[in-house]
């Protein structure tokens, strides 16, 4: 196990990269859920206020 | 096929692109001496590289070329385009890849008698991967070879 | 074909194929990038050279050809903006700048923890690192410009002459490193010949280089979807759609 997290001596630079890799993308996904569910409540409020 | 003018929108994109790119050819084959990354020492010897500026060398460590200084960081090896050598001098700390046979890039200038003093050295890898055991196998197989 | 891609240039059919497509690339993606991210740092093997740090290729190299990708999708899309001015093709083109943006970032990032180690710096002005960075300059350009103008159209066609003019740069990033000397090696996948890469080291390559390709799908869907959804806001379809997710919750 412990040779596994060393990286043969590099684990500083491998698991830096992946993290930043997948954390960006995670963080990417995130955001692009959030911006979804911001648009659809106003896309909601919009249509409610048409039928008014 | 289309509309008549988006036709005529589309000729004029690629016109357009193509004017850059032709562009941007030229530019770049004026400027390719500043582009270019490394000299070699065939272009070193044959005079082609810069006398008064620092300028980058590439080659390969010659085998047995590497010597160490006894108390300093110091270190002179001889680099190879297989046509021709040039040595170089440097002090400082190595990175991880160099040793003999490996890929180098040296930033410097060329001292008077004609030995490449350099500041920063730099391991340049190539883009082949492989295990350890297939490499042991191929060395031992080019090694067969020459015995040969 | 040309039918195919009328019919679902249309926002409204395009909504509901996507919405079809999403649950099958969502599943594909979890599994392929478990499996790749496995096969980078467990099955395959160390390099003899770079020992295990050669494991940054497996996250570096696909997020570099996400790049070029996405480019050229975008380079596709400024086409029918300014020739067809499909309506699609501006959403689209506003759907992937940032993700491109994104995977550029991670490209010179990660190269740059590569670099470190194996060359013995995190930069160097060749023409392939300096390349790349330029195709960030255009990506932020192309975001900038459909952000800063208010009118949609007028931005979209903005932003897609930009990106035609720097469409020059991903040829010029692709082979830097045949047309030039780089530090960086050249290619090690190539088209026409033999991958330089052991069999055991390439297939988690692949793998996650198709994954990182569904994972741009899947957020270029959820981002053009939403968008659709704006544009067409005062349809009737939009409506239905925003009533039945009203419904739902």
């Amino acid at each position: 196990m412990t040779e596994f997290l060393s990286m043969g001596g590099y684990a500083g630079y491998v698991w830096s990269s992946y993290t930043i890799t997948f954390g960006i993308m995670t963080l990417l996904y995130v955001h692009t859920k959030r911006k979804e569910g911001k648009y659809l409540r106003w896309l909601r409020r919009h249509l409610a206020s048409l039928e008014k | 096929m289309m509309h008549p003018l988006r036709k005529k929108r589309m000729q004029l994109i690629c016109l357009g692109i193509l004017g850059i790119g032709i562009a941007l050819a030229l530019i770049l084959t004026a400027f390719e001496k500043n582009l270019m990354y490394f000299y070699s020492p065939s272009e070193i010897h044959a005079g082609n590289a810069p006398t008064k500026r620092p300028f980058r060398i590439g080659g390969m460590v010659v085998k047995g070329s590497v010597m160490r200084q006894a108390e300093s960081l110091g270190v002179w090896f001889n680099l190879t385009d297989t046509a021709n050598e040039q040595m170089v001098y440097f002090e400082g700390i190595l990175p991880d890849l160099f040793r003999e046979g490996q890929g180098i890039v040296a930033k410097g200038q060329l001292n008077k008698s004609g030995l490449f003093v350099a500041s920063e050295v730099l391991a340049k890898h190539d883009e082949n991967y492989m295990p350890p055991e297939v490499a042991e196998a191929l060395e031992n197989v080019q090694h067969n070879s020459k015995v040969e | 074909m040309f039918k195919f891609l009328y019919h679902y240039s249309s926002l409204r059919n395009f909504y509901f194929f996507s919405e079809k497509l999403l649950p099958f690339l969502l599943i594909t993606f979890v599994c392929l990038v478990t499996y790749s991210i496995y096969g980078a740092l467990i099955s395959a093997p160390a390099d003899y050279q770079q020992g295990d740090s050669f494991r940054i290729i497996y996250v570096h190299v696909p997020s570099a050809w996400m790049s070029l990708l996405i480019y050229m999708v975008m380079g596709l899309s400024s086409v029918s903006v300014l020739v067809w001015k499909i309506k699609l093709a501006e959403i689209t083109l506003s759907a992937v700048a940032p993700i491109g943006a994104v995977f550029t970032l991670i490209a010179l990032v990660t190269g740059s923890i590569w670099g470190k180690p194996m060359w013995g710096t995190w930069w160097e002005w060749d023409a392939r690192l300096t390349s790349e960075l330029v195709l960030l300059f255009l990506y932020l350009g192309v975001i900038a410009l459909l952000n800063a103008i208010d009118d949609r159209r007028t931005g979209a066609r903005s932003a897609s002459i930009l990106c035609l003019i720097g469409i020059v740069n991903i040829p010029i990033v692709h082979y830097s490193v045949e047309w030039w000397n780089t530090l960086h090696q050249g290619p090690t996948v190539s088209k026409f010949s033999s991958p330089s890469i052991h069999i055991d080291m390439l297939i988690p390559l692949l793998t996650m280089t198709v994954a990182f390709m569904l994972y741009c799908l899947i957020i270029s869907l959820y981002r053009i979807r939403t968008m659709i959804l704006v544009y067409d806001k005062d349809s009737q379809w939009v409506k239905n759609v925003i009533t039945d997710n009203r419904e739902q919750i």
